[in-house]
């Protein structure tokens, strides 16, 4: 077989980020505690060269390379770079965190570049496969990192159940794609979704649900959403703002390859079980939130409701559903990211901020930063003029526009109940008077980032087509 | 006439960025935050002049229009443009915002930079709202006007803001969402978000209907009809005197401004269809809301309900055309009804702006709403009292105060409607009268009731200015409203022209 080493070049990023991993690896070993610093460095320098390199790599159209089972294209260019501008910012915002409880360990940024690395296959994966393997290495890797802390009980409580269900959902998936397999004779999406027309419906639809269960498990949907806040609450905060915001970019790029590259030509069956996910997922993430007092596990079944409007996107099936969807799974990791960099900057040492209670009267301690929250809670309840509002609406729009209007309906009714829990949280910072005048402790940096990123959600929100325009135009 | 100058973009953005450097300005200095709050606040006001003057009242086409792409994939724009409907909206906006601004000068201690730029982004917002032609432009200003309002009551309302306001939210999100999902559809239909555009759009009459009552969900809780009105009282009472007089003077009327624009015009049969329902909802506002107003120990919750019976004549207004084009056939009582329902929005900008400061006046010094703690205010604070006494006369509906002018309108084109529904409607004057003078008897007039009541000092220069300039703004419409008619009539006549034809 001749190897031509030009084949190479649409794996580039996923060599770089595997190499970086590495290096990051074998330097930390070689430095004492009080230098861990260049670990960070190297790490965030690192993610900064790689993003140059995804914005200078040429890309035009679509590529398949390793026989098939990888492929690089704009979808996964734009999301690899959403990916590491996250990545970037919640490396950005745990520093402090990590530092002040002796967790500055250089293995937080392996396993997070891993991790990383494993987002970016799943992303440009072109076969149940090499899907699949994406998969694992993410979830081995946030695994690790949920049991970051050691010595806390709950995090290693998190860390089993997050294990042991996302184990269940791996076989789950595992289990749809052999009967796939077996009705099409194919791992590859593109052979796939050629051999499904052919194929025995009945093993189709069966290994579909198998699939689709797996794929609710990893994205958090109802009613396979119950590690979510455990996971969420258990984590040290900085391994919180990991999962709750960058893994949600893979997700979608999961569903879209899987049901829509692979499966598109059952799109009419799975379309039905994403309603029911996405209705349950509205109804069950938005009603729980209402009674959470710890933030994180508030911020948990919030997710569990962006979840399923982010579904409402690609069950349209539309080209501007699927720009709708991917718009709204960035907009998300970005606006969790803010939220939950919020609380990191809230904690120091000793002190945890994960209940809703500490909140109160930040607008007198940091009205700066007060304003950067309501920002990202308005953003998250969907209200004008920030990003949040044109994610929902963009979604609502590719339902309407399939004649879904009563999906609409249902949906903007549960944001009404969400409205609530994101506005007790503005209440709590705005009505309310502070417990205590602890000035906030942040770094320059921590606080350049989390206000760059507050801002972001305004900027976006006013000219959102900037935005939307690099989403629409992964889809033609 | 097509603006040189972008002036809409200008009454809109200029407070929203004035606002923002109050607010960087923060509070080391406040006197300085304050008067760059009122030059912010006068300058607007003053940019806003040309959308009067230079205004061509003979055409009912959309003047000062701006355009450009905003999102441009979707169709979305950033469309701009008045006319005779809401070029007064927004001229009372700006000049009621500068009364607000001096009206919170020495009352607001606590962070008065967040306050003063809450006001001012929010009255952009306001403007933007009046003057969006583009539906999707229009619910963004529609729904961003609740933030700056959210944190008016909720931080510096009264000991039970917190309730009032997340209500107030909820309530108003409530509705709108409704009308986003039926902007959507709509957007289907005719491919773009152009408001002018849907009011051509067909539509059979399922759809009419389910547009119209998902517009009504938004309107009917913003303006507010009997029975989702029950936020304005509690908002009302917790809000600080600005808060109020912004929410009374100017938001009430963006809902009495959204059938106009929106429900009227997209879906004519629908509204005719269902003008049974708005007409009955308005006259329980005049009537039982009146009868409700008659018996609150508040002053506040008092004027809030007189809200909601005088913004009951304006929906009347608006909806009694379809039973007056199938009774008479004469577009004329039809004009007038609409007409009349536009004077009372402007009418009541000022009025209920004038007795919410008033009550403001009140608590400043006594910090108590509550009109038993009142009585024989005269003997202390004269100039206030002749102020107070006269605004309540305009709210009664005293010929010669423009509250006159406007709910004679709406009784008189009543009549050609149906003569039960000015009757009921007219039982307004009397119960109108009741509750304001029976309210201004037992806090102005009288003995003097204690002794905190004789220590009063009468209004400052800063509070008669803000009352006074009121006083002529009600005096002058109520004794010469043509120019005000002439300006909106040709709009009018054009909008039930188009009202008048059916889309099926």
């Amino acid at each position: 077989m001749n190897f031509d080493i030009t084949t190479l070049i649409p794996v580039l990023p996923e060599i770089y980020l595997l190499t970086l991993a590495s290096v990051v690896l074998l330097v930390d070993i070689m430095l004492r505690d009080d230098q861990r610093l260049l670990t960070y460095i190297l790490a965030q320098a690192g993610l900064a060269a790689g993003l140059v390199l995804l914005l200078v790599l040429p890309g035009e159209g679509k590529t398949v390379v390793f026989s098939g089972h990888y492929v690089r294209d704009a979808m996964g260019d734009v999301l690899k770079i959403a990916l590491f501008v996250t990545a970037f910012g919640a490396f950005l915002y745990s520093k402090d965190y990590l530092r002040a409880r002796k967790l500055f360990k250089g293995e937080f940024y392996v396993l997070g570049l891993l991790a990383l690395l494993g987002m970016s296959v799943m992303i440009s994966a072109n076969s149940f496969l090499s899907l699949y393997l994406g998969l694992e290495l993410l979830a081995l890797s946030l695994y690790a990192m949920v049991a970051f802390d050691r010595d806390s009980p709950a995090g290693s409580e998190a860390a089993m159940k997050y294990f042991i269900l996302g184990a269940v959902a791996s076989g789950m998936l595992l289990y749809g794609i052999s009967m796939i397999y077996g009705a099409t004779g194919s791992l590859i999406f593109g052979e796939v979704s050629k051999g499904v027309a052919q194929a025995d419906r009945l093993v189709l639809v069966f290994g579909l649900v198998f699939v689709v269960i797996g794929l609710a498990f990893k994205l958090g949907a109802v009613p396979f959403h119950m590690w979510v806040p455990d996971v969420y609450e258990g984590s040290p905060t900085a391994t919180t703002l990991f999962i709750g915001s960058i893994p949600k970019i893979a997700a979608f790029a999961m569903a879209m390859r899987l049901l829509v590259d692979g499966l598109g030509g059952l799109h009419e069956d799975w379309q039905g079980m994403l309603i029911i996910l996405a209705v349950l997922s509205m109804a069950v993430g938005n009603v729980f939130a209402l009674a959470q007092g710890n933030i994180k596990r508030m911020l948990a079944y919030s997710t569990i409701s962006h979840v399923g409007f982010l579904m409402l996107g690609v069950l349209s099936g539309t080209p501007s559903g699927y720009s709708s969807a991917m718009f709204y799974a960035i907009v998300y990791a970005i606006m969790a990211l803010g939220a939950f960099g919020i609380l990191i900057l809230l904690s120091r040492e000793g002190f945890e901020a994960d209940r809703l209670l500490d909140l109160k009267g930040l607008n007198q301690r940091s009205p700066w930063f007060a304003a950067m929250m309501m920002l990202f809670m308005f953003s998250m309840a969907g209200v004008p003029p920030t990003v949040g509002f044109f994610a929902k609406l963009f979604v609502l729009q590719a339902v309407v526009g399939v004649n879904l209007t009563w999906l609409a309906l249902v949906a903007v009714f549960f944001s009404i109940i969400g409205a609530f829990y994101y506005l007790r949280i503005v209440k709590l910072m705005y009505f309310d008077k502070p417990d205590s005048d602890v000035a906030l402790e942040a770094g320059w940096d921590t606080k350049l980032g989390l206000s760059v990123n507050g801002l972001a959600m305004l900027y976006f929100g006013m000219f959102p087509a900037s935005l939307l325009s690099v989403c629409q135009v992964t889809f033609g | 006439m097509s603006a040189d100058w972008p002036i809409l973009s200008l009454t809109i953005w200029l407070p929203i960025i004035g606002g923002m450097l109050v607010l960087a300005g923060g509070d080391k200095a406040p006197n300085i935050t304050r008067w760059l709050a009122v030059i912010v606040s006068v300058a607007t006001f003053l940019v806003s002049l040309p959308l009067w003057s230079g205004f061509d009242p003979a055409t009912a086409q959309m003047q000062f229009v701006e355009r450009a792409p905003w999102i441009a994939t979707f169709h979305i724009e950033y469309h701009l443009g008045v006319d005779g409907i809401s070029m007064p909206l927004i001229l009372l906006t700006t000049f009621i915002s500068i009364l607000v601004i001096i009206a919170g000068w020495e009352v607001i201690t606590y962070k008065p930079s967040q306050y003063m730029a809450a006001f001012l982004v929010m009255e952009g917002v306001m403007v933007g709202v009046f003057s969006a032609l583009d539906a999707m432009l229009f619910y963004v200003f529609w729904e961003a006007m609740l933030i700056p309002m959210f944190l008016i009551i909720g931080v510096w309302g009264g000991p039970n803001r917190v309730y009032a306001t997340i209500k107030f939210f909820l309530y108003t999100f409530l509705g709108s969402v409704f009308m986003l999902v039926a902007l959507i559809y709509m957007y289907f239909k005719s491919g773009n978000m152009e408001i002018l555009g849907f009011h051509g759009l067909k539509l059979d009459l399922t759809e009419q209907i389910l547009i119209f009552i998902a517009f009504l969900l938004a309107f009917a809780v913003k303006v507010p009809m009997w029975p989702v009105h029950t936020w304005l009282p509690d908002a009302h009472v917790e809000a600080p005197t600005g808060g109020s007089v912004i929410l009374a003077a100017i938001m009430l009327k963006i809902g009495g401004y959204g059938f106009l624009r929106f429900s009227l015009p997209i879906t004519p049969d629908a509204s005719n269809e269902l003008d049974w329902l708005i007409i009955a909802m308005s006259l329980i506002a005049v009537v039982y809301i009146g009868f409700v107003a008659l018996v609150q120990q508040d002053m506040k919750k008092l004027i809030a309900y007189s809200s909601i019976a005088h913004m009951g004549f304006v929906t009347l207004g608006f909806f009694i055309v379809f039973i007056i084009f199938a009774r008479t056939d004469v577009t004329g009582g039809a004009v007038l009804g609409i007409e009349g329902g536009m004077v009372q929005m402007i009418s009541h900008g000022f009025i209920s702006a004038a007795m919410f400061l008033c009550v403001g006046v009140l608590y400043d010094r006594m910090h108590s709403r509550m009109i038993k703690d009142y009585g024989g205010v005269v003997n202390s604070m004269p100039w206030f009292a002749a102020f107070m006494v006269f605004f309540a006369m305009s709210n009664a509906g005293l010929p010669g105060t423009s509250g006159f002018v406007g709910e004679f309108m709406v009784i008189l084109a009543s009549f050609r409607a149906d003569f039960w529904f000015a009757f009921l409607a007219a039982t307004t004057l009397i119960v109108g009268a009741a509750y304001t003078l029976w309210m201004v008897k037992r806090v102005v007039f009288g003995e003097v009731a204690n002794h905190h009541v004789a220590e009063l000092e009468d209004i400052n220069k800063r509070e008669a200015l803000v009352l006074g300039s009121l006083a002529i703004a009600v005096l002058v419409l109520g004794l010469w409203p043509a120019p005000l008619v002439e300006v909106m009539d040709v709009t009018v006549r054009n909008l039930l022209a188009h009202v008048a034809v059916s889309k099926l």
